[in-house]
């Protein structure tokens, strides 16, 4: 169904995820999702708030396990993995999370460098420097370097964890909203920093947004998570152009439609 | 009644989970003791190092020396009847080297260092800053418990020591003013009840109850959920059993070393 190009589709993807499903206690997040990211491309999964996009990429770095189903990276199956063979896949993605997560008691200069400073020895000072300062100017923030983060805003904190999470210069990165809490021109700088990585880096990419705007401009592929299950994926054209009632219901963001009548259902009970 | 035996199997269990969680974590940390040598971690260290040991010497100087005061006031008051008060000396210096000193600090730790520990460790859980580290492949366990691992070990012996010394100057001071015996006698006296066996016990509990503050701090923090209820917890859980572990584990090492027959 997607439209990947041809030559991709022989390559074996760099992710897997295969009828993966998670509960937590009683309450069932993801119900079988199928989800494959090739080399190279920028995959976009939309999804509700709570609907378990947060989750469904944490499974690949390994900070979730399935309850049922297998998370395969570089071809590999990640619950299988040693601790040094999953910190070397790690190190291989960059993460960005939703809620920024720098350490607070370092500036957003050393949060950046910090994956340097364990992973690379082989670097000087002077080159470290200049990897941190060449990554703090692509999402703008060489002004703040020195700032700790208690001290700058979400906005800035979240572009900050952006180039702490491409400093290694990763294969795979996970972007988790990258978007959310932007004002709208910062908002474009990101997904022209999003769009160059996956130029420049080559790497292959995952961005979990509910901007849709976002969406069409960095995705080669957009897959909407609904009710634990991907329900549908394509082309940016392809979902905009798409008759599947729940995704149009979500893509234009009408407040009628099956995604509502299912919650009024609910509610009935 | 059966709930109320459910809830102490619960808690048994949640217990034991605790501390295998803690034990683990030990074993983990000081399997990691080499990689130290970075200096990132060096620099870490330091800032530990200071945070236990420096910022803590106003509160540990007031307590021990009126610890110290008070076992003289005490003490005194029962020796002065058989006319024994230049004994003040001793039985101060003994329970100040072998037990007071050392307890006296661990409580404070525990209460001021090993409660931070928690509460820090506890909110980067809670704000995914150790999933952060994990993610960059950095262990916790190396960048953040480490250091707080052997901080606690090197400075809560350091500080016994000042406590046990400010204390016998406190017990000094009081059994010149209030039962009239010299400096010099207690000094005498003093020296005369020390020995080095008192004094390395003393150290060994210090150790023993350094690295059981850092240790219960840093898994109650790490085992954190649920947002700032789920750190406030972890906080007063951390100080609770370390109170405990401390008491407990005091009289062990004491009976160990005093009452069986090596
Ligand atoms: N560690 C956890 N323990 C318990 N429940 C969790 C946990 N992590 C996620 N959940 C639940 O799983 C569901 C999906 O969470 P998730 O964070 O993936 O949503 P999301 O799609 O990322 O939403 P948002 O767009 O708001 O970030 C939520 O209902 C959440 O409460
Ligand atoms: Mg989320």
């Amino acid at each position: 169904m997607s439209e990947t190009p041809a030559s991709q589709q022989t390559l074996e993807p760099l992710v897997e995820l295969l009828g993966v499903e998670k509960a937590f206690g009683t309450q069932k997040v993801l119900r079988g999702v199928d989800l494959k990211l090739f080399e190279s491309e920028t995959l976009v999964v939309i999804g509700r708030s709570g609907s378990g996009k947060s989750v469904t990429i944490k499974h690949v770095v390994g900070l979730e396990a399935p309850d049922r189903g297998q998370v395969l990276v570089f071809g590999r199956d990640m619950a299988k993995l040693s601790r040094k063979e999953r910190d070397q896949a790690r190190l291989r993605m960059g993460y960005l999370f939703q809620s920024s997560a720098l350490l607070n008691w370092m500036t957003i200069e050393e949060n950046v460098e910090l994956p340097l400073l364990e992973h690379r020895a082989d670097l000087s000072a002077s080159e470290r420097r200049q990897l941190v300062a060449e990554k703090l100017k692509l999402v703008e923030m060489e002004a703040a370097a020195g700032k700790y983060p208690g001290q700058i805003s979400g906005g800035m904190k979240k572009r900050a964890a952006l180039a702490r999470a491409i400093v290694l210069g990763p294969r795979i990165i996970l972007y988790d909203e990258p978007t959310s809490g932007l004002d709208p021109v910062i908002a474009r700088t990101i997904d022209e920093v999003i769009a160059n990585t996956g130029k420049t880096l080559k790497a292959s990419q995952v961005v979990v947004t509910h901007d849709m705007d976002s969406a069409y401009r960095v995705g080669h592929r957009i897959a909407m998570l609904y009710e634990g299950r991907i329900i549908a994926s394509g082309t940016p054209e392809e979902i905009k152009s798409t008759n599947h009632p729940v995704v149009q219901q979500f893509i234009t963001g009408s407040p009628h439609g099956p995604i509502t009548d299912g919650l009024l259902a609910q509610n009935k009970h | 009644m059966i709930r109320w035996i459910t809830q102490t199997g619960e808690f048994i269990s949640r217990a034991s989970e605790g501390a295998g969680f803690g034990l683990a974590l030990l074993a983990r940390t000081s399997l990691l003791v080499g990689t130290l040598i970075r200096w990132h971690y060096r620099a870490a260290l330091f800032r530990q190092l200071f945070i236990c040991g420096i910022t803590t010497i106003p509160v540990v100087m007031v307590v021990s020396v009126f610890t110290g005061m008070i076992l003289a006031l005490n003490g005194g008051i029962t020796l002065a009847k058989l006319g024994q008060e230049a004994l003040i000396g001793q039985i101060v210096t003994i329970s100040m080297t072998r037990e007071m000193g050392p307890f006296m600090t661990a409580l404070i730790l525990a209460a001021s260092v090993g409660s931070a520990m928690a509460a820090e460790l506890g909110t980067m859980k809670v704000s995914e800053e150790i999933d952060a580290l994990e993610i960059m492949a950095i262990e916790p366990a190396r960048f953040l418990v480490l250091p707080r691992l052997i901080a606690m070990a090197i400075m809560t012996p350091v500080l016994t020591v000042y406590t046990s010394l400010v204390g016998i100057l406190g017990a000094a001071v009081v059994s010149s003013s209030q039962y009239g015996v010299s400096y010099l006698r207690f000094k005498t006296e003093a020296l005369n009840a020390l020995t080095n066996k008192d004094m390395y016990t003393g150290l060994l509990k210090a150790f023993i109850f350094g690295i059981v503050i850092a240790v219960v701090g840093c898994s109650q923090g790490l085992r954190t959920s649920g947002g700032a209820i789920g750190v406030g917890l972890a906080t007063r859980r951390a100080v609770v059993i370390s109170y405990l572990l401390i008491i407990i584990l005091g009289y062990y090492v004491t009976f160990i070393f005093f009452r069986i027959e090596w």
